[in-house]
């Protein structure tokens, strides 16, 4: 029986190596089926988990109130000045009514440029608590971060980003000497670990990169900077934004709460702004957002393979159509020595299933190739054609393929339905064939 | 004893445009076991037909036919391949081997299909390929032998299922006269050896050289002559 079956294999392969070239098309079709099935999936996987990541990094239980600029509706020449945005006053009704708060950070960033003995880094100034660390995980790597003492007594210190630190001072010690900002000085006392930038919300919150920043009180920054950012420093009339606080970072007690809180924020909040120069965000729901981006994506993903895998399909289908008439008088022979009809079907559809499982395989090895190829493909792309390459999305840029295990059974699974399901029907028209019509067949 | 083949009043219509045709009409006649015989007659006496059912490609319209003890006039396609690979060996005008695989594979591709090809089953085909004199030419492709040589791995093919009886579609009417003649002194020797064989030919001085002529003419039979007796065949 073992050594029928071998036989039945080997039969099959010989026929299809009468024409090889003929026969490895048609494995290519399979081929680019499976394997873009695998890469299309890889692909999809890496840029969606990564996209999860950065969302995952701004915290799920975590209610994030951003100023907004509001849109310009009477923007007459004469106001120079703009005040708007969450005030301080804010912050403090947020942080004595909401009851579900375990913690609760003002934060204002500014840009500025930063520089030490020379060297100059252009990066983000954020005033905050100390709270500030706990709640957007940050670790320290050097030194300490702030305290409530340094917030109290408005120090001039400082805590540096890696980014930061590794660009002003690269080999020195930065801890104990000081940076300056504009005209004002801040002793380092500490440094960050690098964290993982975090996503962008849409709206003024664009991702934050965390790698240039520096850490000041937010008191400091209140009495030494103010709430007054010059847009056009030195000329006259001045022209600017008056800002108290960029955003307000609220930790809820349960996940659960966390949209429960965001209403009660929103809702608070209206009631004191006039303009629409506020808006409230939570990162668990732009994780639900990503997750379902994320099967709208293999979806779609999966459709194209498909359609490729069909192609694949037809091709196989297209071939052996034309095999079985080709053959039709080694059908008759066949028939003549005693064939049933059965054995055609199956001596048919092993070519058939040969084909594609040999697409399969190869498609396989094809797909697991998926990581070197892209970051080939990237720096060739790099090479020639950088300024195209730079206008794409960084997570676009950045992708690393990651192979979703499933896929692979999955491909090849499909790839043998594939050869059984185009086969069939050339296999039975090659057994339905008039054994005395098909020995006459010139 | 049972002949090999027994034809009773085996009749075959053919429905063409709405027309009848009798291809056959109720012939009859027995081969006896070791028998050599040639059908003969014009294009259009039934000599085709006769073979597709002699063949069991075909079913009769009405009549029956034995191979052996087996009444097969009626039975379905699966039990219809199975007779032919069990107990029929062909043997026809364009060799009809398989051109991809090798001659001692093309011995045996009616062995492969009763599930009997196997070690044992090898050696067989050999024997048959040393028989019809190709020990030489095993591992070669049908296009690299001449017709004649091809002719012989078709009769070695005929001969691998061991079959109650070989039928032979005009099995010289492709080749030049002195390879049919090698054909037809092989064919004999099978047939001295005790081999039945029906022939089916057009050519009477190939039907000559057998022992019995049956003559078909617009589907009837007109003529059964023996030119040789079993009982001459069996002394010689």
């Amino acid at each position: 029986m073992l050594l029928r079956g071998l036989k039945i294999w080997q039969m099959g392969i010989k026929s299809l190596l009468l024409h090889p070239m003929r026969s490895a098309l048609t494995v290519l079709g399979i081929f680019v089926g499976v394997a873009s099935v695998i890469w299309l999936l890889a692909i999809g996987e890496g840029i969606s988990l990564s996209a999860q990541k950065q969302i995952e990094q701004l915290g799920a239980d975590n209610v994030i109130v951003r100023t907004v600029k509001p849109p310009d509706k009477n923007a007459s020449k004469d106001q120079k000045i703009i005040a708007y945005g969450i005030t301080r006053a804010d912050f403090e009704l947020l942080e004595e009514t909401i009851p579900t708060i375990v913690r609760i950070v003002p934060i204002r960033e500014i840009s500025r440029r930063f520089s030490y003995h020379g060297r100059f880094l252009g990066g983000r100034l954020v005033g905050c608590t100390p709270k500030y660390y706990e709640i957007n995980h940050l670790e320290i790597d050097r030194g300490r971060f702030l305290t409530d003492s340094d917030l109290f007594e408005k120090k001039n210190l400082c805590v540096l980003a890696a980014g930061t630190a590794a660009e002003l001072f690269s080999f020195e010690n930065p801890i104990g000497k000081a940076v300056r900002v504009d005209n004002q000085y801040y002793v380092v006392i500490g440094v960050t670990k690098h964290r993982n930038p975090s996503a962008g919300i849409g709206g003024s919150f664009s991702g934050q990169d965390f790698n240039n920043d520096v850490y000041i009180p937010i008191s400091t920054l209140w009495n030494r900077i103010g709430d007054f950012i010059s847009s056009n420093s030195g000329d006259f009339p001045p022209k600017g934004d008056i800002v108290e606080l960029s955003q307000i970072t609220i930790q809820v007690d349960q996940v659960d709460h966390v949209v429960e809180t965001s209403t009660l924020v929103k809702d608070m909040l209206a009631r004191h702004h006039k303009k629409d120069d506020f808006a409230v965000t939570i990162p668990l729901e732009l994780l639900e957002q990503a997750r379902t981006t994320r099967m709208m994506f293999i979806l779609f993903m999966g459709l194209i393979a498909a359609i490729s895998l069909l192609v694949g399909g037809i091709g196989i289908m297209n071939i052996m159509l034309a095999t079985v008439t080709e053959r039709t008088r080694e059908i008759g022979i066949r028939r003549a020595l005693g064939a049933k009809r059965r054995d055609i079907i199956r001596q048919f559809l092993i070519e058939t299933v040969s084909l594609s499982v040999l697409g399969g395989l190869t498609g396989i090895l094809g797909g697991l190739t998926c990581r070197p190829v892209t970051a080939f493909a990237r720096y060739l792309l790099n090479r020639a054609i950088p300024e195209v390459v730079e206008q794409l999305p960084e997570l676009i840029q950045s992708v690393e393929p990651i192979i979703v295990p499933e896929s692979i059974p999955l491909a090849f699974g499909i790839s043998v339905t594939i050869g059984v399901l185009f086969g069939i029907y050339p296999a039975m028209r090659a057994a339905a064939m008039d054994p005395i019509e098909a020995l006459r067949h010139e | 004893m049972i002949p090999a083949v027994r034809i009773e009043n085996l009749t075959k219509h053919y429905h063409l445009d709405g027309e009848t045709v009798r291809a056959l009409d109720s012939v009859s006649f027995d081969v006896p076991r070791g028998d050599f015989v040639s059908i003969m007659g014009a294009s259009g006496s039934g000599k085709s037909t006769m073979l597709n059912l002699l063949g069991c490609l075909d079913r009769p319209t009405s009549g029956r036919l034995f191979l052996g003890d087996e009444d097969v006039t009626q039975l379905d396609d699966d039990r219809l391949s199975e007779i032919r690979a069990s107990r029929i060996g062909f043997v026809f005008q364009s060799y009809n081997l398989i051109p991809q695989l090798t001659v001692l594979e093309n011995i045996e591709v009616p062995l492969y299909y009763q599930g009997r090809a196997n070690g044992k089953s090898h050696n067989r085909c050999r024997e048959l390929a040393a028989l019809v004199g190709l020990s030489d030419r095993l591992n070669h492709r049908p296009t690299q032998l001449s017709g004649g040589q091809q002719q012989r791995v078709a009769i070695a093919r005929s001969l691998v299922n061991d079959p109650d009886f070989i039928l032979a579609d005009e099995p010289t009417g492709n080749l030049d006269s002195a390879t049919t003649d090698e054909i037809l002194s092989l064919l004999k020797d099978l047939n001295r050896q005790g081999k039945t064989i029906v022939m089916v030919t057009h050519e009477p001085e190939v039907g000559e050289q057998t022992a019995r002529i049956v003559r078909l003419r617009d589907g009837r039979l007109e003529s059964d002559q023996r030119l040789i007796s079993l009982e001459e065949k069996q002394a010689s």
